[in-house]
């Protein structure tokens, strides 16, 4: 109180700055017992969280027998995928890894804790796996670390190949996975009833979003520009697909495609796919006429003034700005068929959910639903969670590019 | 006076060829999509017909009248193995229905208020809140589904050793509740009923007449509420017994008896779809009432507005226009996740046509009238919605 200002009158008060804010106290008080009602809210929301964490900590470390995942994780991951062909799918996870390091050592620049953490995960989960699957991720984890190298060394000069690389991965993906003779080649043929558990899962989800977004592109241009007729179709197509539920579709899908196309066996993981794609698209298509509407008058305009023709006006002027507009709502809509696959189960596939079905039939595991499920809950959260956390970075990256 | 412009619709010197006319070319253009479509479908019908042929199946609804053979778990109205499969569909019709409207009810209730504490002041309930959001968006239904219903309802201990909340009791029977039973006077009842709510509406009326003439707010709900309920009092009153008696459930041998008990599948989906929906409601308020510009706030509370007023007369009204569009999405996708009732045996509409194909083969038909009904529900909500946004739109010069 001594460097008192000499412009004050003699009784003016000088007040300490408020210091509330920056104590840990300061903190409580403002953030959780600002009210009489906060308070109480408060110490009800601690009672209830403490028991919740309670007996959730009891069920999980005591009660819980975790060995049913133990011993049929195998099942979950690729279900009653042949043994002797278990590298294909290792080689696809390697591959896909050294894609990541790749596309990581190029675009994302400055997240090294990230890329550290993820570079340690395989190598981390090697120590806890035995035999093959220890040497698989350790594989697995030494091509991520080389495709960052590389990426290191070799720069921008790259994002070509790393674009032409993330192409090319899903049908060699499909190649690897199914094989392609019945001879004891290289690569012999493994059916798709073999298909099974997270590979099958992943693999709905894949073929799903890349199927159904160009069917999804074409439809919304034929809502927001097509000819009378065209865009009447298209109309029909999207409400009548988004007026019912995905069952439905899957169901229609098994049932009546063999219907519409005898003579050729279509097999089951097929029809499932065509009725994700089918039902995909029509959702795709009113995300992506969002992004339509948004562009301005003037683009189109300025297309046509530089003589644009109107496939080259859509190509290179209109889809791009719409598409990266959309962004955030398309990988919602990503992560929402991501977890509507899991319905294949309701049509006979064993997806996660489906396999986690046939575990629970095992008499050495009956009745343990609880760690079963919330065993593939973990699983979907994780991916999920992944698809947002990447879905954030694009948006923020584009939002600062703008 | 080289250089006089030409004015824009001049006509052209020489006229282009009648197949370069763009008109031409549109015309053109959606026969032949028109062709192709049509072809495309002609081509898959025939094929369908072929196929159905070979297995020696015709085609038709006849079926319907037949007698549907099979039991159902719940039904709202009477059914007996005996009755046609056209009632048995509208059973799961019904059964759709209700899980429907019941969990939209509670779901929109749930969601509010999650949007409430998403918005709270208070970190912990706002950061539980955001747990809870995050918990049901990155976990599939069916499993949420799956789980309630395996690892809880069907765990629950057995009628017996019911675990009782009052007059509620939980066990792997389902939910037991205390019900209202309707006794001999209940249809003579049923009229006072309708008179309340005749009473209510001409209360309604007069009293939004009597604040057109005056200059003031009037209180409408209150009185409107009131004049109701003293008719439906009176009306219990004067019967010589009360129309409806409190049935309060017993642990019998291995079952309830008297209240009502409400099954494990039952309960396990309406539970699934309200907490699941509620997250995605909740998200959806929040983003509304974050909307509104906080000038509103401002100047309603420079207006001399409290707290109360202010969020009653400004801020919902104008998060209202915001919400109204995805809320309607979230019904119709918790309409269409009912379907999910088949993966844990709640007689729904999609169940009940599935054990119809099994019986009878009849998927084509089956197939054409389950997606019939949830597209005329589906349009039915979005109508009901459309309208209601329509009504809270904001109204532009």
């Amino acid at each position: 109180m001594s460097a008192r200002p000499a412009s004050l009158p003699a009784h003016a008060e000088v007040l300490p700055p408020p210091t509330e804010r920056y104590t840990v106290l300061g903190w409580l008080r403002k953030n959780l017992f600002s009210t009489w009602y906060n308070a109480l809210l408060t110490v009800i929301s601690i009672v209830l969280l403490a028991l919740a964490l309670r007996s959730l900590l009891d069920w999980t470390l005591g009660q819980a027998r975790w060995e049913v995942i133990t011993t049929n994780l195998r099942l979950f991951l690729v279900g009653q995928y042949p043994v002797a062909a278990t590298w294909r799918v290792w080689a696809c996870v390697a591959l896909l890894s050294l894609l990541i390091g790749l596309s990581w050592s190029i675009w994302g620049r400055g997240r090294r804790a990230g890329a550290l953490a993820s570079g340690a995960l395989p190598f981390a989960l090697a120590i806890l796996a035995e035999d093959e699957t220890r040497l698989a991720l350790g594989i697995t984890g030494a091509m991520g670390v080389l495709g960052f190298v590389i990426g290191r060394l070799g720069g921008a000069r790259l994002r070509r190949l790393a674009l032409i690389g993330w192409v090319a991965y899903f049908p060699l993906v499909i190649v690897l996975v199914s094989g392609w003779s019945d001879a004891a080649g290289a690569l012999p043929l493994v059916t798709t009833n073999l298909w099974g558990g997270l590979l099958l899962t992943l693999l709905l989800t894949v073929v799903g979003i890349v199927f159904s977004f160009p069917l999804g592109v074409l439809l919304a241009l034929g809502r927001q520009y097509g000819l009378p007729v065209a865009r009447g179709l298209c109309v029909m197509y999207i409400e009548l697909i988004r007026g019912v539920p995905l069952v439905t579709v899957l169901f229609m899908a098994q049932l009546m495609l063999p219907l519409f196309l005898p003579g050729v066996t279509i097999d089951r993981v097929v029809r499932a796919m065509a009725g994700i794609v089918l039902f995909s698209a029509a959702y795709l298509a009113e995300n992506v006429r969002g992004g339509l509407q948004a562009i301005p008058r003037g683009q189109y305009e300025a297309a046509r003034a530089l003589g644009l023709n109107t496939w080259k006006m859509m190509l290179l002027i209109v889809l791009p700005q719409a598409l990266k507009a959309v962004i955030p709502i398309l990988v919602g809509q990503f992560i929402a068929l991501f977890k509507d696959t899991s319905l294949v189960v309701i049509v006979g596939l064993l997806d996660l959910m489906g396999i986690a079905k046939t575990v629970l039939a095992q008499p050495d595991f009956l009745g343990l639903q609880a760690e079963v499920y919330v065993f593939v809950a973990l699983v979907y959260g994780i991916f999920c969670y992944l698809m947002s956390a990447f879905s954030q970075r694009v948006e923020a990256r584009l939002s600062a590019a703008r | 006076m080289a250089n006089v412009p030409v004015p824009p619709d001049a006509p052209m010197p020489n006229r282009r060829a009648f197949w370069r006319d763009d008109r031409f070319i549109q015309v053109v253009a959606q026969l032949l999509v028109l062709a192709l479509v049509a072809g495309l479908l002609l081509v898959l019908g025939q094929n369908m017909a072929a196929s159905l042929q070979r297995q020696g199946i015709t085609l038709g609804f006849g079926f319907l009248d037949n007698a549907a053979g099979f039991d159902i778990g719940e039904s709202l109205i009477g059914y007996t193995n005996s009755d046609t499969f056209a009632r048995a569909l509208l059973v799961g019709l019904l059964n759709t229905l209700l899980v429907s409207i019941l969990g939209i009810v509670l779901a929109t209730a749930l969601g509010i208020l999650v949007g409430i504490a998403r918005l709270s002041g208070n970190w912990l309930v706002n950061r539980l809140a955001w747990l809870f959001i995050e918990l049901m968006r990155n976990v599939p239904l069916l499993v949420l589904l799956v789980f309630i219903y395996t690892a809880f309802f069907l765990k629950l201990p057995r009628a017996r050793q019911a675990i009782a909340f009052g007059p509620i009791y939980l066990s792997n029977r389902g939910v037991a509740m205390p019900w209202a039973e309707p006794t001999a006077s209940w249809p003579a009842y049923q009229y006072v009923l309708v008179a309340a709510v005749g009473v209510a509406v001409l209360a309604a009326v007069g009293l939004r007449a009597w604040q057109e003439r005056s200059s003031r707010p009037k209180p409408i709900m209150l009185p409107t509420l009131l004049a109701g309920l003293a008719v439906a009092l009176a009306g219990w009153w004067i019967l010589p017994q009360p129309p409806l008696t409190l049935s309060m459930p017993e642990i019998a041998a291995f079952n309830f008896r008297g209240g009502r008990v409400l099954t494990p599948e039952f309960m396990a989906l309406l539970l699934g779809l309200v907490i699941y929906t509620a997250a995605f409601i909740g998200e959806v308020v929040r983003a509304g009432i974050q909307s509104v510009p906080k000038g509103q706030v401002e100047a309603a509370r420079a207006l001399g507005l409290n707290g109360r007023r202010t969020l009653h007369l400004v801020v919902f009204p104008q998060a209202l226009r915001v919400i109204i569009p995805p809320l309607t999405s979230q019904y119709l996708n918790l309409t269409k996740n009912s379907s999910l009732a088949v993966a844990i045996g709640y007689p729904d509409l999609f169940a009940v046509s599935g054990t119809i194909i099994n019986q009878t083969g009849r998927a084509v038909e089956m197939i054409a009238v389950v997606m019939g009904v949830y597209l005329l529900v589906s349009l039915l909500t979005s109508v009901l919605m459309n309208w209601y946004n329509r009504r809270v739109r904001l109204v532009e010069r």
